[in-house]
C-alpha cells in the first residue's frame, strides 16, 4: 500500500508511533466546557500527559439524539455554563500552546456547524489545532463537510456500526480518512458493551475493506476491557466514564469540585495502564 | 414565485425536498433506514398491500371522512364558502391513523416485532397504540412529562391498549424531547424494533412516506368537492405542527390552481420567544434526521418550542413543508394561543363540534380572513381532531386568562 497521507498528519504519525511501540492508543472524550470551562480546560491540557494518546472534545449540543444520559447531562452543564462553537475553538487553540503532538478531534452533531458555516468552520477549526472530525448524523449519504474536511488537510473520520454490512461497509471507508471508528454495540453511548470476541469478528470483517487504524468505542470503562480490546484494536475510545467520573465529583449546584481535574486524570492513568502494561 | 410543472415529484432519490430532507442519521441507523425506504417503495406499488390498507382504511377507520359544510359558520363570517374535512370523526379521534395503519403493515411485513413511536399530544399514541392492539404487536411511546400532565386522557387511552409509556423529563418533556428518546431507542433495538414515526418528519423516507399515507385526506375531499360544488375548491387551510394532516391534504392539490395556507402555533406571540412557528420565527438546521426550518439560537442549539396545543408543540416542521415555503407554493401564517382558544370556542358553539386545539389554529385563522373572502371562494379546513383530549387544556388556560 502506498504511504501517502490523506487527511491528518498528526493522526498518521501518531498512529505510527503506537504502532513502533506495540500498543494500542487510548482515545479519551470529554465535553468542552463540562462543567464550565475553566475545568473542563484544566482537564484537556493534561489529558495528555495522563495517558491519552489522542483526544476526542465533544461539541455540546442540545439535542445530543446518539448519546446515553452521561454525555447528555454533560452536553447540558456546559450549554448551561456558557459553552459555545467559538469557544470550544478556543480550547484547542489554548492546548496547542503546550501540546503540538496530540491529535484533537471534534465530535459531535451537524446542526451547531451548519449554523456556524460548515467552510468558515473548518478553517477556523483547522487554525485552532484540530485534526479531525466525528459528526454523529452525518453518514457518507449526507457529505456536505467532506470536501471542505479533505481541502483543509484534515481527517473526517467516519462511523460503523454492527449493522454496517458487507455491502455497506465499502460506501462508508471509501472517503475515510485517520482512522475508522468502530462503534461496538448497537445503542447510545454509555450503555451496554460488548463481548470481546464480538469485537474481534467485527475487526476482523471490518479489515477486509479497509487498511486504516481502527479505534473501537462505545461501552468500554475499565482498564481491563480497554486492554482486551486493545489486544484487537490500534486504538480504544472511552468516554462516558469519564464523564461520570467528573459528575462524581460536582457540588450540588454544578459546580466542580477541587477534586474533580484529578479524580478525570486518576482515571485515565488507570485505563491508559491497561494498555501499556 | 417560479412556477414547476410539478410540485409532486420530490424528494429525489436522496430523500432531499430542494435544500430540505435528507438522511442525518448514525451509521448504526441508516442501513435500516434504507431498508424501510426499500419496503416502502416495494409496498407502493404492491396491489396486495394497497388493498389490505384501503380495507382497513374503510371499515376500521370509518372511512372516507364526511366533507361538511359548516354553514353556520360560513353564514357569521359573511365570507367564503368553509366546508370542513371531518378527520375528527376517524376511529381513534384524528388523521393519525391512516399513517399508522400504513406503516404498521411495514413493520409487519418487514418481520419487526416491536413498534416504538413519540407523541406530543397524545394522538399519534393512541393511533399507535391501536394499530399495535390491533395486530397484537409490542408498542412503547415516547412521551414528555409535560404533555403527559396536559394530555391525561391520552395517557389512559394508551394504557388501555396495551401500551407501555415512557415518560421523557429531558428538555421541556415535549415532544422534540419524545423524539429524541425514541431515536436513543431505535439506535439500541435497531434489528427487532419499527420507529413509527407520526409526522412528515424524521429522515427519509418518513416525510414522503408519512405524507403518501395521509394524502387519502386530499384525495377523498377532491372527489368530494366535485360532488358538492362541482370543482375545485379556492382554498386550503390546515395547521402544522410537523405538518402530516396538512400535506395529507395539500399534496393532492399541489398543482392545482389553489391557494395553501398552513397555519403554526406562534404560542403567546412570537416577539415574546414563546411559540412554534419554525417557518415565521426559524432558520433552517438540522435536526432529527432531516435539515427544515428550526427554532434555535446563533450557536445551532435547538431552542424549546410552546404552545398550548401539545400537538403543535415543535420546533421543527417537516422538510417538504420547508421546501413549499421556500420557494412560495403555500402560505404559512401563525395563530396564537389566545386566538385558538377564542376560536375552539366558537367552533363548539356555533357548529356543535369540538375541535381539537391543533384543528383551532387553522379554524382561528379561517375566522381571520374568511369575511374578506368573495361568497364564492369555497374553502377547506382540514379539521385534525377532536377536542375530548384538551377540556383541562382549555379551562386551566380560560382560568388562568380570566
Amino acid at each position: 500500500m502506498t504511504e501517502k497521507i490523506i487527511g491528518s498528519k498528526r493522526i498518521a504519525k501518531r498512529f505510527a508511533n503506537l504502532k513502533a511501540e506495540g500498543r494500542a492508543g487510548l482515545v479519551t472524550f470529554i465535553t468542552a466546557g463540562d462543567p464550565n470551562l475553566e475545568t473542563s480546560s484544566a482537564i484537556l491540557n493534561q489529558l495528555p500527559e495522563a495517558g491519552a494518546d489522542i483526544i476526542e472534545l465533544g461539541m455540546p449540543f442540545s439535542d445530543p439524539m446518539a448519546d446515553g444520559p452521561a454525555i447528555q447531562a454533560s452536553s447540558q452543564r456546559a450549554l448551561d455554563n456558557g459553552a459555545s462553537m467559538i469557544k470550544t475553538l478556543d480550547m484547542v487553540r489554548e492546548f496547542r500552546h503546550s501540546d503540538s503532538d496530540t491529535p484533537i478531534i471534534l465530535m459531535g452533531y451537524f446542526n451547531p456547524i451548519y449554523i456556524y458555516g460548515v467552510e468558515r468552520f473548518v478553517a477556523d477549526a483547522a487554525a485552532a489545532g484540530v485534526d479531525g472530525f466525528i459528526i454523529v448524523d452525518l453518514p457518507p449519504e449526507e457529505a456536505e463537510m467532506r470536501a471542505p474536511v479533505e481541502q483543509a488537510g484534515l481527517s473526517f473520520i467516519y462511523l460503523t456500526a454492527p449493522t454496517t454490512d458487507d455491502q455497506r461497509l465499502p460506501t462508508v471507508v471509501e472517503h475515510a480518512s485517520g482512522f475508522v471508528y468502530y462503534v461496538s454495540v448497537t445503542g447510545i453511548t454509555g450503555t451496554k458493551s460488548a463481548s470481546t470476541q464480538d469485537i474481534e469478528n467485527a475487526l476482523e470483517r471490518l479489515r477486509r475493506h479497509t487498511d486504516l487504524p481502527i479505534a473501537v468505542g462505545f461501552g468500554i470503562k475499565t482498564p481491563e476491557q480497554a486492554a482486551a480490546i486493545g489486544q484487537h484494536a490500534e486504538a480504544v475510545v472511552v468516554g462516558s466514564a469519564f464523564v461520570n467520573k467528573l459528575a462524581e465529583n460536582l457540588n450540588p449546584d454544578g459546580s466542580a469540585q477541587d477534586s474533580c481535574v484529578e479524580a478525570v486524570l486518576e482515571l485515565v492513568r488507570d485505563i491508559s495502564g491497561g494498555l501499556t502494561a | 414565485m417560479s412556477k414547476l410543472n410539478t410540485y409532486k415529484d420530490g424528494p429525489g432519490e436522496d430523500g432531499h425536498f430542494g435544500l430540505f430532507g435528507g438522511r442525518y442519521v448514525a451509521e448504526t441507523l441508516m442501513p435500516l433506514i434504507l431498508e424501510v425506504e426499500q419496503a416502502y417503495n416495494d409496498a407502493k406499488d404492491n396491489d396486495a398491500f394497497q388493498t389490505e390498507l384501503r380495507g382497513y382504511l374503510k371499515n376500521y377507520v370509518g372511512r372516507p371522512s364526511p366533507l361538511y359544510f359548516a354553514e353556520r359558520l360560513s353564514n357569521k363570517l359573511d365570507g367564503a364558502k368553509i366546508y370542513f374535512k371531518r378527520e375528527d370523526l376517524n376511529h381513534t379521534g384524528a388523521h393519525k391513523v391512516n399513517n399508522c395503519l400504513g406503516q404498521i403493515l411495514l413493520a409487519r411485513q418487514m418481520g419487526k416485532n416491536r413498534v416504538i413511536a413519540e407523541t406530543g399530544a397524545g394522538m399519534h399514541g393512541v393511533a399507535t397504540a391501536t394499530v399495535c392492539a390491533l395486530f397484537d404487536i409490542p408498542c412503547t411511546i415516547y412521551m414528555g412529562t409535560t404533555d403527559i400532565d396536559r394530555q391525561a386522557p391520552n395517557v389512559s387511552r394508551m394504557e388501555m391498549l396495551g401500551a407501555e409509556i415512557i415518560p421523557v423529563t429531558s428538555g421541556t418533556g415535549t415532544l422534540k424531547d419524545a423524539m429524541n428518546d425514541a431515536l436513543r431507542d431505535w439506535v439500541a433495538n435497531v434489528e427487532t424494533t419499527y420507529y413509527l414515526i407520526g409526522t412528515v418528519a424524521g429522515p427519509h423516507p418518513y416525510p414522503a412516506m408519512v405524507r403518501d399515507f395521509q394524502s387519502v385526506i386530499g384525495e377523498e375531499t377532491r372527489a368530494q368537492i366535485m360532488e358538492h360544488e362541482g370543482r375545485l375548491p379556492d382554498s386550503l387551510i390546515a395547521c402544522i405542527g410537523g405538518g402530516s394532516n396538512a400535506m395529507g391534504l395539500f399534496y393532492p392539490f399541489l398543482d392545482d390552481e389553489v391557494r395553501i395556507i398552513a397555519v403554526e402555533a406562534s404560542g403567546e406571540g412570537i416577539e415574546t420567544g414563546k411559540h412554534a412557528a419554525s417557518l415565521n420565527a426559524g432558520a433552517p438546521g438540522v435536526l432529527h434526521g432531516n435539515r427544515t426550518f428550526l427554532l434555535q439560537n446563533d450557536d445551532g442549539q435547538i431552542i424549546d418550542a410552546h404552545s398550548v396545543s401539545a400537538g403543535l408543540d415543535y420546533p421543527g416542521i417537516g422538510p417538504e413543508h420547508a421546501w413549499l415555503h421556500d420557494i412560495g407554493r403555500a402560505e404559512y401564517v401563525s395563530i396564537t394561543d389566545a386566538e385558538a382558544i377564542a376560536a375552539f370556542q366558537t367552533c363548539t358553539r356555533l357548529e356543535g363540534i369540538i375541535p381539537a386545539l391543533e384543528s383551532a389554529h387553522a379554524i382561528a385563522h379561517t375566522i381571520k380572513i374568511a369575511g374578506d373572502l368573495p361568497k364564492d371562494h369555497i374553502m377547506i379546513l382540514n379539521l385534525s381532531g377532536r377536542g375530548d383530549k384538551d377540556m383541562d387544556s382549555v379551562a386551566a388556560y380560560l382560568e388562568a386568562n380570566k
